[in-house]
């Protein structure tokens, strides 16, 4: 560098540090849907996409509606519910359970981390036969179908979650004599929460995923049993009007979830 | 109640870490432990502290603790230890739920500590709104809390910027001078050791050894800042370390 550069040019230094710092902004997810079914709409109205590729959003909505008027769909709707809340519940709650203790225990984590990795990428569907003669075709099967889907990845998150939790906080637990009981229960548990919390949202998600294929075996009623029976007959409307049903679902659980995180997490920096 | 080790060595697998510690550290004294990076004076703590087992010799307690001593030997830790989900109040009661103290007893105790150590307004403030100096206090705060026979400081300010650190130096002394207390002060910072320390013993690098004990006289409220002789001394003890600090660099480790 030369000391006799040109003094008379003066600009501002360049602006480099831009982007890369998520911020929160709602509406545009709302957006990206309306424009999406719009598109939608306005091609099949312009047949631009021919009905058998896909049905107008308006029929779909309007299908809904018939849905709605007849009270078939809190029939649907409520079976379903229940179906995942107690399949959910069992899996995510004794999937919790040996998260921990294979996080806790060196014993445990030995014999049941290979069983764990055994499990995982068995696609559950296929033991639904099999689940059907264990648990019977109707309620059991079902609940058992969801519960062992939710089960796997619940465990692995959880014992992930344990392992990160810093081990300075147990050290000062045993520093201050705390009991084996209330390490885990006031340090180890809350330590882990965000890693289980977000184990629980992809957990949830295959637990809905797992509905529909529950209800491929001996269900009357059910939103899986509406989406499969419009599937064989190629009612497109009514297929969708359950798929648009699954979605609202898991929008709904993914919310509630971010509202425990909020609650449960706000010491987090 | 006093802390009498005799003999202590330590190794991890094939690392000798400590050999033959023999050291006596008397009530209502600071013993500060200095010496390179690495000589093994944090486990020295943890060992003194009975969250680790020496290889070889013995810890012994001599004496019992007062009665009130909910947790005879307390830790102040580097890095704070709080739990971030707890608030300032909260974290004390943790210390306190486990001995049964609860209700209207625990919360004259967590206003007592609260009020001696300056952070009765930040009651209810979550640690991750506090600063690095604050959150130290609440550590010590949550020790006095136990009411501690002997308070094991793991490097308590080396984590904090040097103005904070003059303050909460001159915060622990007024703590001693109020109510003496045992501490074994472990610090790399010989500013600390000279301020705070009744006996300061000099450490070898790896396997840490004890080179030399270095005592001072002068009570811990008149060690001003600039003090000739505490200047001296620091002086003096940087001439031991200098050359171990040195060899101590420019080891490999060996993990």
């Amino acid at each position: 560098m030369s000391e006799r550069s040109n003094q008379n040019e003066i600009r501002p230094v360049p602006f480099r540090g831009g982007g890369f710092a998520p911020t929160s902004k709602r509406w545009i997810g709302l957006v990206v849907f309306v424009v999406l079914i719009a598109l939608a709409e306005i091609g099949t109205q312009t047949g631009f996409i021919t009905p058998l590729t896909l049905p107008k959003p308006s029929d779909v909505l309007k299908t809904f509606g018939e849905l709605y008027s007849s009270g078939l769909l809190w029939k649907h709707l409520s079976v379903s519910l229940s179906r995942l809340v107690v399949g959910a519940t069992l899996g995510a709650s004794v999937g919790i359970a040996v998260g921990m203790m294979i996080g806790l225990f060196s014993y445990v984590r030995a014999g049941l981390l290979p069983l764990v990795a055994a499990l995982f990428p068995i696609p559950k569907i296929a033991l639904l036969p099999l689940f059907v003669i264990w648990f019977g075709i109707d309620e059991g099967s079902k609940y058992a179908l969801i519960a062992f889907g939710t089960f796997t990845p619940t465990v692995v998150a959880t014992y992930g979650a344990v392992d990160n939790v810093d081990r300075n906080l147990i050290r000062m637990g045993q520093s201050f004599n705390l009991s084996w009981v209330s390490i885990v229960r006031k340090i180890v548990l809350p330590g882990a929460m965000p890693g289980i919390l977000s184990g629980l949202r992809i957990s949830l998600a295959i637990a809905i995923i797992l509905l529909v294929a529950a209800e491929m075996l001996g269900a009357e009623y059910g939103i899986g049993a509406y989406i499969l029976e419009a599937g064989s007959l190629y009612d497109l409307e009514r297929l969708f009007v359950g798929v648009a049903i699954l979605s609202i679902l898991g929008i709904t659980l993914s919310a509630c979830i971010g509202m425990i995180e909020r609650r449960l997490l706000r010491w987090r920096v | 109640m006093d802390i009498r080790l005799t003999g202590v060595s330590h190794s991890y697998d094939q690392v000798e870490v400590l050999r033959d510690i023999s050291l006596e550290i008397p009530s209502g004294r600071i013993v500060c432990i200095v010496g390179p990076s690495g000589c093994g004076k944090s486990t020295l703590l943890r060992l003194i502290g009975g969250l680790e087992r020496p290889t070889s010799g013995e810890i012994l307690q001599v004496g019992s603790p007062p009665a009130d001593c909910l947790n005879p030997l307390t830790y102040i830790f580097q890095d704070f230890a709080l739990l971030p989900w707890r608030t300032v109040r909260g974290n004390i009661s943790l210390v306190l739920e486990d001995h049964g103290i609860g209700g209207q007893q625990a919360q004259q105790i967590i206003n007592d500590v609260l009020a001696r150590t300056k952070l009765s307004d930040f009651a209810d403030a979550l640690p991750k709104q506090l600063s690095g100096g604050m959150k130290q206090r609440v550590a010590i705060a949550r020790a006095l809390a136990v009411n501690p026979a002997v308070m094991l400081m793991d490097e308590p300010l080396s984590a904090l910027d040097s103005q904070t650190r003059e303050l909460l130096m001159d915060d622990l002394i007024s703590l001693w001078s109020r109510t003496p207390f045992t501490a074994v002060y472990v610090t790399h910072n010989l500013a600390e050791a000279v301020r705070l320390g009744h006996s300061i013993v000099v450490m070898s690098r790896r396997p840490g050894q004890i080179s030399e004990i270095v005592h001072l006289d002068t009570p811990l409220d008149q060690r001003g800042m600039g003090d000739a002789e505490m200047e001296e001394k620091q002086k003096y003890l940087w001439q031991l370390m200098r050359d171990e600090a040195r060899a101590a660099d420019a080891e490999l480790i060996h993990v």
